[in-house]
């Protein structure tokens, strides 16, 4: 018989594989689960052994209440745009632009505030004008996602850059419309409620961040929505040429994560009561790492919202912690850096595990 | 020079209008012309294999058909009727599934996620998870996809063989009609190879056409009805597989002719015009 040769492929053939489903691909397949489920109950594990460290060493210091509650509301604003990343991450991209947002978000929120309080200031602003403000919040980040995700995904400008660009474009804008000087007049019914106040023994904060973080696992694991993240995360030709509007698609995560910045925004304000200009350069990575070492795969297609909650909390308990034992917090940053780098490697590891199948 | 099997009774045609008709496709990228007016005509329940050289067109041929690319001339009949095909949801909606070459299946979701893939099931809002797994277990069952164990393991950690009849499964899971599979094989050993043409076999028993790009002749002469010569973007014959030996397949794809097919071929005759001669 004659044949052509044929042409290499990018799947490797399977060489050992005589049934096509022996005992090798169910060996496989164990260690293909074991892997993938690894990260996100793995660090959790990690996050209970830093609890139990921390208890074991000072029991009632640190399971007071006052510190799980300031642990808590530390860990709210960051969640709440962490929510946002772990979509962005899923599909291979990354947005660096979150903090700029956050405060740009949070001075257009005040700005409208004081437009539309009687007084010269805001601070004695009622509801009314607080829920336009807190809402013109939110869309300024909408919007500005949005037009992020306009060029990274029609004019295929990489994320990176055009997130880059966009982490210094929205504080030097913040800047340009307080002329540098931090706004301080929030008005207080909303510093007092939304920003430190609770109900029952909840803060608002910690509740609203929970409450997004619930809502997005339930997109990202159960709608259409989460679905296209994931395959375009993991095969974004193969998810156009099953007719996925993967341009569409890659915007509207980009607005999401824009959004949830501007709800950050909103809860940054209402809990220091003042815009915060200069604290949020690190903001996008504190973010991006907590959606790391929650598992979330920065080459795409894997990710979890429980995950994330994890690794939100890690860096958080471990900063209450050190100060309660009397450590400096300075190794806090040591070790959330090796444990990231750990976490990554670990993901390769899995990658490469799986492409050799 | 067009070498074409007689129209009227040719092994392995069955009449009957045909499901999809191609006429003088022809696909330019920059200078170069890929496609320089190719016909095919494909039937339902037959299975036509597409061969020739590497760099003949056959990919960029199936993604014309698929609306990956627009044509730049020629025409397209579907059930004898004129149709444009400008997307990938274009011809999945008149019943054309494409299995490609470089697998369009995402790695990081399972086999159910797979196959519904862009045509998720929902209740209210939220995915219909039961549905769909029920649904792409009763596909597989129905194709004899056996060696799929878990419908929800992720595709990563299936075998090459594997892959190739999850892709199959979730080409026919629509109410296809047409099938295009570009190397469905090329990747794979020998009983994954065997696993994957049977299955080929299988669509064209359940009455789709199915159209399936291979170097492997062994492959062609194993699951063909039909062989559709192509060498530098011209369909340099289509012949019932009854009518030609491997030998001049292979003299059909690199020197686009073959004197064995006009002496001793019962069918061929050379009714279409030469596109040299044109
Ligand atoms: N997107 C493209 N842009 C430019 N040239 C292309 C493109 N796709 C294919 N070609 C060229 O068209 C010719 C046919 O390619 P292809 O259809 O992939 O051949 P085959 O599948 O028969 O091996 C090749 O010369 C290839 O380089
Ligand atoms: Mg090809």
């Amino acid at each position: 018989m004659i044949t052509t040769p044929s042409t290499p492929s990018a799947t490797a053939p399977d060489p050992g594989a005589t049934g096509g489903g022996g005992s090798r691909p169910g060996l496989a397949r164990l260690r293909g689960r074991v892997f993938s489920s690894s990260s996100p109950a793995w660090i959790f594990l990690v996050l209970v052994v830093i609890v139990a460290v921390f208890s074991v060493i000072k029991p009632h210091q640190f399971l007071s209440s006052f510190d799980i509650k300031s642990i808590f509301i530390n860990a709210s604003v960051d969640l709440v745009m962490a929510v946002g990343m772990t979509f962005v991450i899923v599909t291979a991209g990354i947005d660096l632009s979150v903090g700029s947002v956050l405060v740009f978000s949070g001075v257009v929120a005040v700005k409208v505030m004081e437009a539309l309080a009687s007084g010269a200031t805001a601070v004695s602003a009622g509801w009314g004008v607080i829920l336009v403000g807190l809402l013109a919040g939110m869309a300024a980040g909408a919007a500005w996602g949005v037009a992020q995700g306009a060029v990274i995904a029609k004019a295929k400008v990489p994320p990176f850059i055009v997130t880059l660009g966009g982490f210094g474009a929205a504080l030097g804008l913040s800047q340009v419309l307080t002329n540098g000087v931090d706004a301080s007049d929030v008005p207080a019914k909303l510093g007092n409620t939304i920003g430190n106040g609770s109900l029952g023994p909840f803060p608002w904060l910690v509740i609203i961040a929970l409450v997004v973080a619930v809502i997005g696992a339930g997109v990202l694991q159960s709608t259409r929505f989460g679905r296209y993240t994931f395959a375009i995360g993991s095969n974004a030709e193969g998810a156009r040429r099953t007719g996925i509007n993967v341009d569409r698609h890659l915007l509207k995560v980009y607005a999401v994560v824009g959004l949830l910045s501007g709800l950050a925004g909103d809860l940054s304000l209402a809990h220091f009561t003042t815009t915060t200009l200069a604290s949020h350069n690190n903001d996008n990575l504190t973010v991006i790492t907590a959606v790391i070492l929650g598992g979330t795969s920065l080459f795409g297609g894997v990710g979890s919202m429980f995950g994330t909650v994890v690794g939100v909390l890690i860096p958080v308990v471990l900063d209450a912690g050190l100060v309660i034992v009397g450590v400096q917090t300075f190794w806090q940053g040591v070790a959330v850096g090796v444990v990231l780098v750990l976490a990554v490697y670990a993901d390769q590891l899995r990658r490469k595990n799986n492409s050799r199948r | 020079m067009t070498q074409t099997a007689s129209d009227t009774a040719p092994a392995g045609a069955p009449s009957g209008t045909p499901l999809l008709q191609l006429e003088g496709i022809r696909k330019r990228f920059g200078a170069v012309e890929v496609l320089r007016g190719v016909d095919l005509t494909l039937r339902s329940g037959q299975v036509t294999a597409l061969v020739g050289d590497n760099g003949a067109g056959k990919s960029t041929l199936i993604k014309a058909v698929a609306g990956i690319y627009t044509i730049d001339d020629g025409r397209m009949l579907w059930e004898g009727r004129h149709v444009t095909v400008h997307n990938p949801k274009d011809a999945a909606a008149l019943g054309i599934e494409v299995v490609y070459q470089d697998l369009a299946l995402a790695d990081n979701l399972d086999v159910v996620q797979n196959m519904f893939l862009g045509r998720e099931r929902r209740r209210g809002l939220l995915l219909d998870e039961d549905s769909m797994e029920k649904s792409a277990g009763e596909t597989l069952a129905s194709l004899q996809v056996t060696t799929v164990r878990s419908v929800r393991q992720p595709v990563a950690s299936l075998s090459g063989g594997q892959r190739q009849s999850v892709a199959v499964a979730k080409a026919v899971m629509w109410n296809s009609k047409l099938v295009i599979l570009d190397e469905p094989t090329a990747a794979l050993g020998v009983s994954q190879t065997r696993q994957v043409l049977d299955l080929v076999k299988r669509l064209g028993e359940r009455g789709l056409a199915v159209l399936i790009v291979s170097h492997n002749l062994n492959d062609v002469f194993e699951v063909a009805d039909r062989i559709a010569v192509l060498r530098l973007g011209e369909m340099v014959a289509d012949v019932a597989r009854g009518d030609v030996d491997s030998q001049s397949v292979v003299e059909l794809m690199t020197t686009g002719r073959s004197d064995r097919l006009t002496a001793d071929g019962p069918a061929p005759t050379s009714s279409a015009a030469s596109r040299e001669d044109a």
